[in-house]
């Protein structure tokens, strides 16, 4: 009897495997998250001929061309509004936004609020390793007060958004927070997001011991630790709560999840009559 | 419910006459952003489009509706968007990406007087080289410059063909005069209106190479959901839409996208001569400034100079080759264009040095006057 065939890897058939090794540092967490979206694209058990990937510029951005779906990496900044487009064309599309934290909320800032504020079917997921990685560490707007980078040099003067409240108070109608370590509860909500109708936003903190650590003497394991030791995970919490300081508490889970029309189906509803 | 195509005689302007062109081509998404004078194309799509099944969407600014239709052009759908100068200016980045990943779309840009905010209601024809250069990078693009509300209708269709043939943004250059000026516009039969879809890949989609071109050097191009598990990136990339970042891949990829378009100039360039056979001073026109150069040429003939006009229908990619052959006999080429100085330059490229070169321009506001190239043309000849 012929021994089966071994797979290069569990997740085999959604890896564009002739691309790997993939540009991501020793001790970056964009692969875990990866990995995970793509258990969540399998567990969901629908046909990945439904699914399409959308990133746009920066270390995270290079996930759509690690997934073996029709898959687009955009300019910088500019991955929701080529999702949307992809959304409002053909709406029996899953589609997932994976990029990272300077790209979705610093230049296309305008894009993710607009995005949710329409309820655009799409699940954005956003890597935030707190730090513009790929061009060597400049201050991002999610960069701790006082951390230091490439460009803040005497610590950063400014305040980083507060990303589950800009995207509740956007109108997102599904909103979680969770680290790369945590990757059950990533999985698992990566599956709610998809599954769910409506402008789904799941923030994951990940690691960029390289440009961030080193400025700031955290090692990629003090980093990891600290996801584990200085998180809480409070479900339903209080979206303007969510502030973080991970030397103190960062809380973790998921604050939202409410049904809303979305905005191809309000189109439909609205501009064709449809029923 | 109206059908696609309103068969029939219209009093219609240059805007509407573009979005009915745009349906009748078969345009099927639009992605919008409010400017003046651009405002009632987006204005005519969001009203026609759910007749016939489309998608309107206004987005945030002129960067996301550029962008959307490009997303929505990887469904398989014909898309447009319609801008002016500052929302050309926000464009451009995206131009380039859809130059690279060869996504077809229409770009119509009413133009305005610039810089800037400049004359928001009043017409120009100064983003002819931002046009041809506007992105950055190395590249070849098509652009219209329809003269008439009839032609922004015809025009349109063939930039749609042109974009579904070659895989490239195909501009529309009009101006505010021809997008807000009412004429008749006549709509021919829907069985009568040739309309191009882009090729799409047959074959094994194993080892399938997104970006092997067939003949015309121009790859099908698969839509999402097909099966291809295409990769489609704004890096430079090879065949299989893979980013690789070597000088070799780079001019590989650049060859291809400038030779695609070189290559079927004689395919893509449209112009229009007018008393050229035996003119001694050729007038070099486009968009509505060949409204002033047709009057131009009338009048001269009627005083004796025997003028004739060269019209460009297509802009870009520039006709060389007719403006060299022209040059071979003419006493000399005025270039009648409303800004100060963009094709003229062109026209004097091409003449190489063969006859003189004027320009009659203008900084924008108004349509020149017939008088202002006779009175050049006789001062000049």
């Amino acid at each position: 009897m012929a021994a089966k065939k071994q797979p290069a890897h569990p997740l085999e058939d959604l890896i564009r495997v002739d691309r790997i090794p993939h540009i991501w540092c020793p001790g970056c967490g964009v692969g875990s998250v990866f990995a995970s979206c793509l258990a969540a694209i399998k567990d969901t058990g629908i046909d990945y001929r439904k699914f399409t990937m959308v990133s746009g510029i920066g270390c995270s951005g290079r996930g759509a061309g690690y997934v073996k779906l029709d898959s687009f990496h955009t300019t910088h900044g500019r991955a929701i509004p080529f999702a949307t487009g992809i959304k409002m064309a053909k709406p029996d599309l899953n589609v997932i936004v994976f990029s990272g934290d300077g790209d979705l909320f610093a230049i296309g800032g305008n894009h993710f609020i607009h995005a949710a504020r329409r309820n655009m079917d799409l699940t954005v997921i956003c890597i935030n390793n707190l730090i513009y990685g790929m061009t060597g560490g400049q201050v991002a707007a999610t960069t701790p007060n006082q951390a230091k980078t490439a460009t803040t040099p005497y610590g950063n003067p400014e305040t980083p958004f507060n990303l589950p409240l800009l995207a509740y108070a956007s109108g997102a109608t599904y909103v979680a927070r969770w680290t790369m370590i945590h990757v059950r509860d990533l999985i698992h909500s990566f599956v709610e997001a998809i599954n769910h109708r409506g402008f789904a936003f799941i923030e994951v903190l990940s690691p960029c011991p390289i440009n961030y650590g080193r400025r700031n003497k955290e090692s990629a394991m003090q980093i990891l630790h600290s996801f584990q030791d200085k998180t809480i995970i409070q479900n339903g919490a209080d979206p303007a709560a969510l502030d973080m300081d991970l030397t103190k508490s960062v809380t973790l889970g998921k604050f939202i999840h409410v049904e809303k029309p979305t905005q191809d189906e309000c189109y439909a509803k609205v501009c064709m009559g449809e029923e | 419910m109206k059908p696609a195509v309103l068969t029939g005689e219209h009093f219609l302007n240059g805007d509407i006459a573009c979005a009915e062109g745009a349906i009748a081509a078969g345009c099927r998404f639009f992605g919008a952003y409010p400017i003046t004078p651009a405002t009632e194309v987006a204005e005519q799509m969001s009203e026609r489009l759910p007749d016939v099944g489309g998608t309107f969407i206004q987005m945030e600014d002129e960067i996301a509706a550029m962008t959307s239709i490009l997303g929505a052009a990887w469904t398989g759908v014909k898309t447009m968007t319609a801008t002016s100068g500052p929302g050309f200016s926000l464009m451009m980045e995206t131009v380039g990406l859809a130059v690279v990943t060869e996504t077809p779309c229409v770009v119509v840009n009413i133009q305005r007087a610039g810089p800037s905010t400049g004359l928001p209601t009043m017409g120009a024809q100064a983003d002819m080289m931002q046009a041809r250069w506007g992105s950055h990078g190395d590249y070849e693009i098509i652009a219209i410059a329809p003269s008439s509300p009839q032609e922004m209708f015809d025009l349109t269709i063939e930039a749609f063909n042109l974009s579904e043939t070659y895989r490239v943004p195909v501009f529309i250059m009009s101006d505010e005069i021809v997008g807000h000026m009412s004429e008749k516009v006549v709509i021919p039969p829907a069985k009568t209106i040739k309309t191009v879809r882009r090729r799409k890949p047959t074959g094994r989609k194993k080892d399938y190479l997104p970006y092997h071109p067939d003949k015309n050097g121009v790859p099908p191009m698969p839509a999402i959901g097909d099966g291809f598990n295409i990769h489609v990136t704004g890096l430079t990339h090879d065949e299989r839409g893979y980013p690789v970042m070597s000088v070799e891949t780079q001019h590989d990829m650049i060859t291809r996208l400038l030779g695609k378009i070189r290559s079927n100039r004689k395919d893509i360039v449209r112009t229009r001569g007018y008393l050229l056979e035996d003119a001694e001073i050729i007038i070099v026109s486009y968009g509505v400034s060949s409204r002033t150069s047709y009057t131009a040429v009338d009048e001269a003939r009627r005083m004796g100079i025997k003028a004739g006009l060269l019209r460009l229908v297509t802009v870009w990619p520039f006709p060389d080759e007719q403006i060299q052959q022209l040059a071979e006999k003419a006493k000399g080429f005025i270039t009648v264009e409303i800004n100060m100085g963009q094709i003229s330059r062109e026209v004097m490229r091409c003449v190489g040095g063969n006859a003189p070169c004027h320009l009659v321009g203008h900084p924008g506001g108004t349509i020149i006057p017939p008088d202002e190239v006779i009175k050049l043309m006789k001062e000049a000849f």
